[in-house]
Parts: C-alpha cells; structure tokens; sequence
C-alpha cells in the first residue's frame, strides 16, 4: 500500500519523526534512527558548532535522513528568522521547525510570534513546520502563510503526559488542508498509536524515545505503534459507544 | 515589586521552630507533591527529611532527566581582574590583602581566549573583582566583545549594575548572569561583608532582577553555603529561583550552592553542609524547581562531583582556574586566586568522567541570536 506522507515535496515512509536532544551519548543517535526507520530529526542550531568542537551533532546523523533544524532559544519572531537563516546558510537544508517559546517555565510555544516567523520564512523558500498550541483559526492562518505543516503540541515539552490536548487537535485534523504532525508530550507508544489513529499525520518524538534506558529500541518500539495507529486509522475504527448496544433493540418491534 | 517583600516576610520566621513540628507524614506528602508549595520545599531540607534521602534522589534523578536528558552543560570561568574595593572577610580578593592585583589587557584577555578556546570550552564564564574605578563599564564591554569572537556564550559574575549598563554588556553579547547573595539574612550578610559597595544587601538583591529586565537570557544565583544558617539559606534561594521563574517567564533560572570548607582558608565559617547534607540540598531544589539548572562547580571535590551528575546537576565547570591570567604559560605572573579549587582535573578528564556516568557532556548550548 502506497501510504507516503508528502511535506514540502519531500516523500516519507517512516511517520515517525524524531529528536537529537537529551541523549546520553550522541552515538545512540544513528542507532535509534536505524532501529526506528526514522526519515526526519531535528536538531537545534544552537547545539550545531560550526567552530568545530569535539563532537559536532551533525556527524551522527546519517545523510539520507532529512535534517529540521529547529529554532529553540527564539523568544520572537525575529530572532526564529534569524536562526533560520543561519541553519540554512550552514546547510541544514530547507526545512525549518520554528519554535518561540517565551515562558522558560512551562515551555508554552507563543503562537502569535510563530505566525510571524511563519509569514517571513515561507517567503523565503524555506519549508516551514511551526510548533503551535493546537488552536484552528491558528492553524488556517499558518496554512495561509504557507506552512508545509502544523506541528501542535499533546503536552508540554518534555512532561511524556500524552495527548491532554486531544480535542482541540482533533479540529486540527479534521480541518487543515497541510499535514498535522502531534509534537511534544508523548510519553509512550501507546499514545503515539493514540495521535495516529486519530488521523494525525505523523507524530514527533524525543524526550520518550532519548531518555529511555535503550533509546534504539524505544525508537523501534515508536515506530511500530506508529504503524500500528496509521493501519488502524486507515482501516477506518469501528464507532465507539459509551453505553452498551443491545442486541434486542427495544424499537425491534417497529421493523 | 521585588523579592525583597518575600524576604522581609521570613525576617521572624522560626526555621527551627518549623522544623521541629515536622513529621514523618509530612515528608511523604511533600516528596509526593507534583507542584511543591514552598512550605514543602522546607519540609524536604528539614533535619527529618534526611531519612528519606534516597528517595529524594531517585525523584530529584527522575525529573532531570525527564526535564535535561542525560547531559552535563559545560562551561569554564575566566577571571579578568581581581581588584576590588570591598572588604567580604571570606574573600581572597578583599581590599585589605596583600595579594598580587592584576588587570588583564585586551591583549591578555585575547592570548587567555586561545588557550581556553583549544580545550573546547564553548561557554565562558567572566569575572572580576568589584572595582569600577578600575574595571569600568567600557573595559568590560570591550572585553566581552572580545570574548565573543572565541565563545558561542559569555556569562558574566562581576558586581551588580544598574539595568541600563547591563543592557549595554547585554548588547555587546553578554547572555547570561551569574550572581550569588552569598547570604539571604541581612543579619549575617552585614557581619561579612564589612566594608566597600557590597555593603548593600539591597542593590545585590535586586540585581538579578533588573538582569532580567535588561534581558538576559540566563539568570544564576545562589547563596554562599557558610556564611548564614545552611537550611533557612537554600530555602530562601529556591524562594528566589522561583520568584524570578514566575516574574520573567523569558528567562531561565539556574541557582548554584557554593560551599565554604573550613578546612581551607584563613576564614572560618560558621555554618557547614556536610555532604549529605549538601545532597539533601541539591535534590531538595530540583524536587521544588524541576526545571532549573543547578551548577557544581570545582570548589566540589572530583569523585563528590561524579557522584552529583545523576543526583540533580545539569551544568559543571571544568578545568578551571581562579587566578588573574592563570591559564597561559606564565602562570608565575598570575593574579591570586579568589579561592582554592579542589577538583583540579583537566577539562578533557572532566569530559571522560561525564562520559563514564552514561552522560552526554555538552560543550555548546547556545548562539547569540
């Protein structure tokens, strides 16, 4: 079954989509992208070292898999732009995931400085996945300043508590035209089979997948809940009920 | 606003009084709390509290790497002068010493720089002496200018400023500030600190604050562990660490526990942490701040500070000197140094050891952007 997520013209098996923070040691990284078949990592530019440290992120990340550099560290719009543009000068290539978050606190992404970063970078030839609280008229204003997708968040960073916000990316998914990537919050594979039987497009983890005790094989467990969740989405879910159906319905007699 | 009307409340608080009332009960409650109300954080560096010290380390571990992953942020100071105009009786540099005085040149600074930078170290740490007679606003601005061509971030620790000079080093690429009280109790602050600018335990109060309104991206404080009674001293930093979380939701906070060992030095302390009691500390704030950097610096021995790596610590400095100019060769031309540094291993064996614990050491985290 011919089942690729298209973003940006690029085509991908593999929905899930991965992370290079946290790890323990940066050569889990090529391990946990082998074992998971992930096809896209991000990577934030303020971690790259173009000076040339020890160990330059970049070196573990094999070339077929698709670099999104991230803007981590933006507090506005500008400066989000401003990293872009560094990562691509640096050769990151085209995708940017813009991130501005001004609460140090909880992490909270801040959606009206996404929007502009969003309008500037698209303009650009940049291929742009910004990083949102799932909010609709949100998401149709991205879609209309060209994302390639939209990226909500099922929790905050880092907090593994799953899909709270499960509702509102519902009219995510039910209304974008762009592809809806759940970002950030997933704790397990459970509830990355949860965002994708839901319709999600692809979900993108980290925290769950760096910090577990054998990060490869999180990664390989990720990827086939992944799976799992998009068969189950796309062999349509029998309706739910909270209430029992009984087999003797008490309109019976009408037929 | 400021934390000073936080501080003024505690003035009369009985800690010790506090501390006798709590339970065994209350312990767990507290450990238990997913939001730690701040007389939970109390209860947690209670006397008590320290039966359940292996607990407060598998949840103090649990929530750094949730919150940081298995990394150690690394970082290295670089002290540009020790002169100073205060009299802090603790304090190598005190105006009253007879120590070497020694004001680093651009071109210092610059030969200082290449040797650091050849390490690896890409976060660098500048300090100096309280004197800006000598080490005025342009010095320093012309220094950091300097520095940034070496080091992706350029922290400083010098004396409090007003916002509007702050907002000038911010500008010459300064990102972070690093500022301890040394002591929360006004009592204690002005037995030690006799003399010279320091003497106002308002204006260093208040100092993180207008860093942050100047915009610095990280702001560091701490108490100096020795000066003032240990427990009620890191309860009211942690107080302060989450007052400045919730006034600047734009800045990261960090805190540091440096801590005076009455073995070394001419000053004897009053007050001492042991190092359980110091791990009690250290995993009390990460259960109360889960989010906050907690740096270890050198002043802790080697084998404590391998031991802290999965007890809480998120940033270490390494291979570090405390001298004027002490990192190139002439090291017999070098300023005293502020204090005695006890891990005294390179910064490629402090990397190692960060390795051997299973953790990631990180040499740069940030771009001035």
């Amino acid at each position: 079954m011919d089942d690729k997520l298209i973003i940006g013209g690029h085509a991908f098996t593999s929905r899930l989509f991965t992370g290079t923070g946290k790890f323990a040691a940066r050569n889990w990284i090529p391990k946990m992208l082998a074992a998971s078949g992930s096809e896209m990592i991000t990577v934030a530019l303020r971690r790259i070292d173009q000076a040339g440290t020890p160990e330059n992120i970049l070196e573990f990340i094999p070339k077929d898999v698709v670099l999104l550099p991230n803007t981590s560290g933006a507090r506005t719009a500008e400066e989000a732009v401003r990293i872009a543009r560094i990562a691509k000068a640096a050769g990151c290539g085209r995708f940017i995931k813009i991130e501005v978050i001004t609460d140090m606190k909880y992490l909270m992404p801040d959606n009206a400085e996404t929007l502009k970063a969003t309008e500037i970078l698209a303009k650009e030839d940049f291929i742009v996945l910004p990083y949102v609280l799932p909010d609709l008229p949100l998401a149709k204003k991205l879609e209309d300043a060209g994302a390639a997708a939209v990226m909500p968040l099922g929790a905050p960073i880092g907090s593994n508590r799953g899909l709270e916000t499960k509702p509102l990316i519902a009219l995510l998914i039910e209304n974008c035209r762009v592809p809806v990537v759940v970002d950030a919050g997933i704790g397990r594979p459970s509830q990355a089979a949860e965002a994708m039987e839901m319709g999600a497009d692809a979900v993108l983890v980290n925290t769950a997948i760096a910090t577990a005790e054998d990060p490869a094989l999180m990664g390989r467990a990720f990827a086939l809940a992944v799976a799992a969740g998009r068969l189950g989405y796309l062999a349509k879910l029998a309706g739910q009920s909270v209430t029992a159906r009984a087999s003797s319905p008490l309109t019976g007699f009408l037929e | 606003m400021s934390f000073y009307s936080t501080l003024v409340r505690y003035r009369d608080f009985d800690f010790q009084d506090f501390f006798a009332r709590v339970t065994e009960e209350r312990v767990d409650r507290a450990l238990s709390a997913e939001i730690l109300s701040p007389d939970d954080f109390l209860v947690l560096l209670s006397p008590l509290a320290a039966a359940s010290l292996e607990r407060m380390a598998q949840k103090a571990h649990e929530l750094t790497v949730q919150y940081f992953g298995r990394t150690i942020q690394l970082y290295i100071p670089l002290y540009i002068s020790n002169f100073c105009a205060n009299e802090c009786v603790y304090c190598g540099f005190h105006r009253g010493n007879t120590i070497r005085r020694k004001k680093l040149s651009m071109a210092e600074i610059e030969a200082e720089a290449k040797t650091i930078a050849a390490t690896g170290m890409r976060h660098l740490l500048l300090l100096t002496g309280e004197a800006p007679a000598v080490t005025p606003i342009d010095y320093l601005e012309e220094a950091v200018r300097l520095l940034k061509t070496y080091f992706a971030s350029v922290s400083i620790e010098i004396f409090p400023m007003a916002e509007q000079d702050y907002r000038r080093l911010k500008e010459a690429g300064v990102d972070g500030l690093t500022l301890y009280q040394e002591a929360y109790d006004e009592s204690r602050y002005a037995l030690v600190h006799k003399a010279g600018p320091k003497a106002d335990h308002r204006w260093r109060l208040d100092a993180p604050e207008r860093g942050a309104r100047a915009g610095f991206r990280v702001i560091n404080i701490g108490p100096l562990l020795g000066l003032g009674e240990v427990r009620s001293e890191v309860f009211l930093s942690g107080l302060h660490a989450r007052y400045l979380e919730d006034t600047f939701l734009q800045t990261e906070i960090s805190l540091s526990l440096p801590r005076m060992n009455p073995a070394e030095g001419d000053y004897q302390p009053d007050f001492f942490a042991d190092d359980r009691t110091f791990v009690q500390f250290l995993t009390a704030l990460r259960c109360f701040l889960p989010r906050a950097g907690l740096n270890i610096s050198t002043r802790e021995r080697a084998v404590f500070r391998d031991n802290l790596i999965r007890l809480g610590a998120t940033r270490f400095s390494a291979g570090s000197c405390t001298g004027v100019g002490g990192y190139g060769e002439e090291k017999a031309d070098a300023g005293s140094p502020q204090f005695e540094i006890t891990d005294e291993r390179s910064v490629a064996e402090v990397v190692e050891a960060i390795r051997a614990a299973g953790y990631q050491p990180v040499y740069k985290d940030w771009d001035m952007i």
